[in-house]
């Protein structure tokens, strides 16, 4: 039983490492998703745009913050 | 089939299964050289056969799912894996969180090992292929993702993907029995920087086709989200990096 829920966390944690990076992700795919549903004038260049600068964006928002905070943690010690 | 559709493929897969088939050689070899041989290749026999059926069930599972639904899924599924990995390179890049180091990796698995007691059951030590079995299997699941993953816009993709994760686990097995030593030679963060890069743009491309996004340029859009990605990439171990770099200046 261990060793089975140990497997079935490392298969989640294939996915999820850090759980503001995941969420942010799958929030921005979701409105793009709903962008594209909700206006009828989005071409699907803008649309695939605007979900590859998101996912950028997200990308850097992220590693800057946790490299913020390991360094202030770092500080801290 | 061109090799716009092939080169992207093929190179994630093996690069993906390169990385993880280094990390599986380590586990191996530390229960192969501290319990003995034996019972480290039934372990990874049995992992291997697991990893089969696995496919087998899965594999016809997927396929069942409709193509646009399967896109969304799968795209999703890459890039939280593909962004996961390109964060940790990142950070790995700009010196916030250590390298991935196989040597110490062998180190803490063989005094592990070395502390379990020996209870030998028809010629095979449960302890030692427990731990061989459980690597292999959690590479070899990163790995069966990865090609059936990457392959889930056409089932056609699915044979050179597989041949591409094979030539690495054949590659990295020559090397290991070759030097019978943990591979820490091999640039592990760059390559899951390139294999970072490369997901993810698959995500992205996966998952906009799911939207039913018409990409410009269709499957040559692949090769452009990648350049973006690898140069925000790039951008993103200098942001990280900056600070600790001016601090240290002063």
């Amino acid at each position: 039983m261990g060793t089975l829920r140990a497997i079935l966390h490392e298969i989640i944690g294939l996915f999820v490492d850090d759980g503001s990076l995941a969420l942010a992700l799958v929030v921005w795919c979701a409105l793009v998703g709903l962008l594209m549903l909700a206006v009828s004038g989005v071409t699907m260049a803008t649309a695939g745009a605007a979900l590859l600068a998101g996912c950028v964006a997200i990308l850097l928002v992220n590693v800057v913050t946790a490299a913020r905070k390991r360094r202030g943690a770092r500080a801290g010690n | 089939m061109t090799w716009i559709e092939l080169a992207p493929t093929v190179s994630a897969a093996f690069l993906a299964s390169l990385v993880e088939c280094v990390e599986a050689a380590t586990i191996v070899l530390a229960v192969g050289t501290v319990r003995g041989w034996k019972s480290a290749f039934v372990g990874t026999g049995l992992a291997l056969a697991a990893l089969v059926v696995l496919v087998l069930a899965l594999g016809p599972a997927l396929s069942q799912l409709p193509e646009q639904a399967l896109q969304l899924f799968v795209g999703i599924l890459l890039l939280l894996f593909g962004m996961r990995w390109l964060r940790k390179a990142i950070l790995r890049g700009a010196g916030i969180i250590p390298l991935h180091d196989e040597d110490a990796i062998f180190k803490s698995e063989t005094a592990n090992l070395k502390l379990a007691q020996t209870t030998e059951r028809w010629g095979v030590d449960p302890i030692a292929m427990a731990t061989a079995f459980k690597g292999v299997l959690l590479e070899g699941v990163e790995v069966a993702f990865l090609v059936l993953a990457v392959a889930a816009g056409s089932p056609a993709l699915i044979g050179p993907a597989a041949l591409g994760a094979l030539a690495a686990a054949v590659l990295v097995t020559i090397a290991a029995v070759a030097i019978h030593k943990p591979l820490a030679r091999v640039p592990e963060n760059t390559l899951k920087f390139a294999v970072g890069v490369l997901i993810s743009a698959f995500g992205i491309f996966w998952t906009g086709e799911g939207m039913g996004i018409e990409w410009p340029g269709h499957d040559l859009a692949l090769i452009g989200i990648a350049a973006v990605l690898l140069g925000a990439a790039l951008l993103g171990v200098r942001l990280a990096a900056a600070p600790a770099q001016t601090m240290e200046a002063r």
